[in-house]
């Protein structure tokens, strides 16, 4: 039986060391008639050369790279991954230790994690990073959670639009049951209009939840917007993208109070949407307000400098119901991979992925509109991706491209009859790549 | 061997101008970034990160990694974790090309194997559960708390019924309260028994029309199987409520009993735990959730369902259920994760899984018996997959259930969980699962008996032999210190650059 130990002979010496004449004895706890009392309906089990044929036989029938050459975007990236980054997630004394409780047996990982918030808050500006969330979804709720512990406002949360729709769904879902209401900002321009944004505002708003560059791939005007919610007395809550740091302003530089943020581009592979990598990086002076897990240096009896969970009186497993939130573990092997791909890159690297990726994308969005005829749906500054308007529907415009061999989207309802797909375009796509894709797409 | 510089931080190593990851030049026209990029949008410069070389940042991290305890160096009995060994083959398999890069907005007709292998897990998991409705979009066994706590709010919604309190025993995980906590419930904390069980009477007297869901761990955290399940989830029926099953120990129960059969109304899986995704050093984890029929248009979307095709076979599609929740977080879930389970499931088979139980019941029942004349265990002799020793009568001679568990550490073992549940005094929380051997069982039995026989003072400045000694975890929380930040740069310092 698969990886068990103990042969028929051992079995009987354990159960006469334990006193039980069969192993069914063991289960006398279980009332009969709670008993299932039948083999569970399951498929048959399969020896390794079989499962292996079986999950390669689903696999082809799955496109991924290279077959179809991927622009798509909204939230999940073609980023490339450096081979370092799979070597290290690859060391087993990493991906199967548990969550570090025991400091004396995990400095490895504790180190790590410790260094991820580092890297973090230099990425950010921040002065404080947590050590991950589950991803950049669920990282908006929890900062709009938090947000309502700092302000002490918990009846307002306003969001704008142009956030990830999936993450505003996610919000809605997290804040629905806490009487706490989701007010959404329209932004039919592509991004917000400061003084609509500062009429939603009021006394009892918690947060104001921007996304830079936003779902549409476009640049807010932060430093107004920042500036509106802290007006209002709320904070200010960005969801930016990591590698745009490689030449955007950083959150810190434009007043941010909580910097949240999907890492799937620090080295995460795409694997149809998870795991990913929740970042929530803020204000030092929030940091008892956070949620997750924190490391902190210490030093041992030997005065040796260490690291261990600290602050753990926030969390579920000492303040349960008072908890800053009901999360266990951060997503800590997606915190080493982001640790280790920002080692990888340091200042140069990142400025690197990000200008190739920046002029990449406005090269593509110009030989769109210039020889496909395809215009932007926004004409606002744009950073890795942009929604193009797509005349005769979005799924027209998708299958086109998809038969050509190039995955775009995902779809963009602009509201109204506007519909626009959105195309992202990372460091690994060539020119070759886009000029193929502006021709499929040229009528 | 342990490479003595290894505990340096990357900061530390960074020397200016080094580089690792260096890429391609821009195959495009070149422009200037000005054009594009408002001034007022960039940075003056890239962020501050350290700049090292790739044989470095490699020789960095391998060697913390050696600092580390894992199952797949060490015994690691932690309680309520089911640390088992994580099989090398779905490391492959998860990473294969047609997995591993698909894009999450990928079109369905472009993904029918992911999909259909998604939505066998989901049959598999409905199956092992016997509650029908299956969401795997929770991230973790928290947010599958979460989930089904808000599936059962919208429920009573949509019957027009105020109910406010989530009821849990004592014994119950932090997880719990947190999550009922954040779905908007008020918490009602329930005695347990001197047992340890489910006190039938202080459950009676908080049950009411204003109960909404009550919460159990079955097997619960003591590691013994509430006697009293049948009554239990009938008193919350009967009152109106529903039963939420913490599946945080399926390891013991799976292919034996179900908590659908026996009362539950939902519950969550730990795909990390009972399906052997690996523990990644605290996650990624998959807290898919199972719930009863009427429950079923509630749940979080997308879910995967299949349809016959008139000219035979199947197509696989993502549906929201009718008056779903929403979503609890993007896209579809820990796929990598579940794609983990999926493989252990094929791989064990229904044969295989009640092995699995049997196995990890009976090494646990064996430890219980090879301890328990030095570790007592309140709550009998014999347990489920896991059991909680209390080293309560060691604290007369000056030795805590600490001291062992940091002293266990030199004899090449990771410690169980400790002080947890809180319902036992000096709590040792004991889980070795199926995957461990009679050998290693001894061997572990005969260093707690080495241990209990050492001097008291000796422990306290266990563990002797880790790379460190009992951190100062007081300094800790009191000055935090949760970044590394440059030292004040001396002149020579500053000239040696």
């Amino acid at each position: 039986m698969a990886y068990l130990f103990n042969t028929a002979a051992q079995q009987r010496r354990m159960l006469d060391a334990v006193g039980a004449a069969t192993l069914d004895e063991l289960f006398d706890q279980i009332p009969a008639k709670l008993r299932l009392g039948r083999p569970l309906d399951l498929p048959p089990p399969l020896t390794e050369i079989e499962l292996e044929s079986h999950l390669r036989g689903l696999a082809a029938r799955n496109v991924g790279q290279p077959e179809r050459v991927c622009f798509l975007g909204g939230g999940s990236y073609d980023h490339f991954i450096p081979a370092a980054v799979d070597a290290i997630a690859s060391r087993s004394e990493f991906y199967t230790a548990y969550t570090p409780y025991q400091a004396e047996a995990s400095q490895g990982s504790l180190q790590a994690f410790f260094e991820f918030q580092t890297l973090i808050c230099q990425l950010t500006g921040m002065g404080v990073s947590n050590a991950s969330l589950y991803e950049g979804g669920t990282a908006v709720s929890e900062a709009a959670f938090m947000a309502m512990r700092v302000t002490g406002r918990h009846k307002k949360v306003a969001v704008l639009e142009s956030v990830h729709p999936e993450y505003r769904l996610v919000v809605e879902t997290y804040l629905q049951q806490v009487g706490c209401d989701v007010v959404v900002i329209p932004t039919p321009g592509g991004i917000a209009a400061p003084d609509a944004v500062r009429q939603v505002l009021d006394d009892q708003t918690a947060c104001l939840v921007v996304q830079h560059p936003n779902f549409f791939g476009a640049l807010e005007p932060t430093r107004e917007l920042t500036a509106a919610a802290q007006a209002a007395g709320a904070l200010a809550v960005v969801s930016f993208d990591p590698l745009s740091l490689g030449l955007l302003a950083r959150p810190a530089d434009y007043a941010a109070d909580i910097a949240v943020a999907e890492g799937q581009a620090l080295g995460i592979p795409m694997q149809y949407g998870g795991p990913y990598l929740g970042l929530l990086a803020c204000r030092e002076e929030f940091v008892r307000k956070m949620p997750g897990r924190l490391i902190g240096q210490t030093v041992d009896r030997m005065g040796r400098r260490c690291f261990v969970l600290n602050l753990q009186a926030r969390e579920q497993h000492i303040r349960r119901e008072k908890a800053t939130s009901n999360i266990c573990t951060n997503q800590g092997l997606m915190a080493l991979r982001a640790a280790v791909y920002l080692a990888l890159l340091g200042p140069a690297g990142l400025r690197e992925a990000a200008e190739l990726c920046c002029r990449k994308a406005h090269y593509a969005a110009g030989q769109l509109a210039q020889r496909a005829g395809l215009r932007l749906l926004f004409d606002q500054p744009f950073f890795k991706e942009f929604v193009v308007h797509a005349p005769h529907g979005a799924a027209s415009l998708i299958s086109r491209a998809r038969q050509a061999g190039f995955d775009l989207g995902p779809v963009v309802a602009a509201g109204g009859e506007r519909e626009g797909v959105l195309v992202a375009v990372t460091e690994k796509r060539s020119r070759d790549e886009i000029d193929r894709l502006v021709a499929a797409l040229t009528p | 061997m342990r490479n003595l510089q290894s505990t340096q931080l990357l900061f530390e190593c960074s020397q200016p101008g080094r580089r690792a990851a260096v890429f391609p030049a821009a195959d495009v026209p070149p422009q200037a970034i000005d054009e594009w990029i408002p001034c007022e949008h960039r940075a003056a410069s890239p962020p501050p990160l350290p700049e090292l070389t790739e044989p470095e940042v490699v020789r960095h991290f391998v060697n913390l990694s050696t600092l580390n305890m894992s199952v797949d160096t060490h015994f690691y009995p932690l309680g309520s974790c089911t640390m088992k060994y994580n099989p090398k083959r779905h490391e492959r398999l998860a990473g294969l090309h047609g997995i591993v890069d698909l894009h999450p907005s990928q079109p369905e007709a472009d993904v029918q194997g992911m999909l259909e292998l998604l939505y066998t897990m989901q049959e598999m998991l409905a199956e092992i559960a016997g509650l029908p409705g299956v969401s795997l979009q929770p991230a973790a066994g928290a947010q599958g708390e979460l989930t089904a706590l808000l599936v059962a709010a919208a429920w009573f919604r949509s019957r027009g019924e105020t109910r406010t309190k989530v009821l849990f025993p004592d014994s119950a995980h932090g997880t719990n309260p947190a999550s009922a906590a954040v779905a908007g419930f008020d918490c009602v904390q329930l005695k347990s028994t001197p047992r340890g069980f489910v006190d039938l009477a202080d459950l009676k007297t908080h049950l009411g029309s204003d109960t909404a869901v009550f919460m159990v761990t079955n097997p619960n955290t003591l590691g013994q199987f509430e006697p009293n399940m049948t009554e239990i989830a009938q008193m919350v029926h009967d009152v109106g409520g529903l039963v939420y099953i913490d599946g945080a120990n399926m390891n013991a129960i799976t292919g034996v009993a179900r908590p659908g059969d026996f009362g539950g109304d939902m519950q969550h899986f730990n795909v990390h735990k009972t399906f052997t995704g690996p523990h990644g050093a605290g996650g990624p984890g998959a807290g898919p959730i199972a719930v009863r029929s009427f429950l079923t248009e509630f749940l979080p979307g997308p879910i995967v369902t299949r349809r016959e095709r008139p000219t035979g076979g199947f197509t696989w599609h993502l549906t929201t259920p009718a008056r779903s929740i929403g979503r609890v977080r993007s896209f579809f879930g820990n796929v990598g994760i579940l794609v983990r389970g999926y493989c252990y499931l094929r791989t064990l088979g229904a044969a295989g899984l009640l092995a699995m139980s049997q196995n990890a019941v009976l090494n646990a029942n064996y430890l219980l018996a090879r301890l328990q004349d030095v570790l007592p265990v309140p709550q009998g002799d014999r347990c489920m997959h896991e059991f909680v020793a209390s080293a309560k009568g060691l604290k007369e001679r000056g030795v805590s259930a600490m001291d062992i568990a940091k002293r266990l550490l030199d004899f090449g073992f990771h410690a169980p969980t400790v002080y947890f549940p809180l319902v036992v005094a000096e709590a040792m929380m004991i889980e070795p699962t199926e995957t461990e051997s009679k050998e290693t069982l001894d061997a572990f039995s005969d260093a707690i008996h080495a241990i209990l026989a050492e001097d008291a003072a000796f422990l306290h400045d266990a563990p002797h032999a880790a790379p460190i000694c009992r951190p100062d975890e007081v300094r800790a929380a009191r000055y935090p210190i949760l970044k590394w930040t440059a030292p004040p740069a001396s002149p020579e310092t500053a000239h040696a650059h």
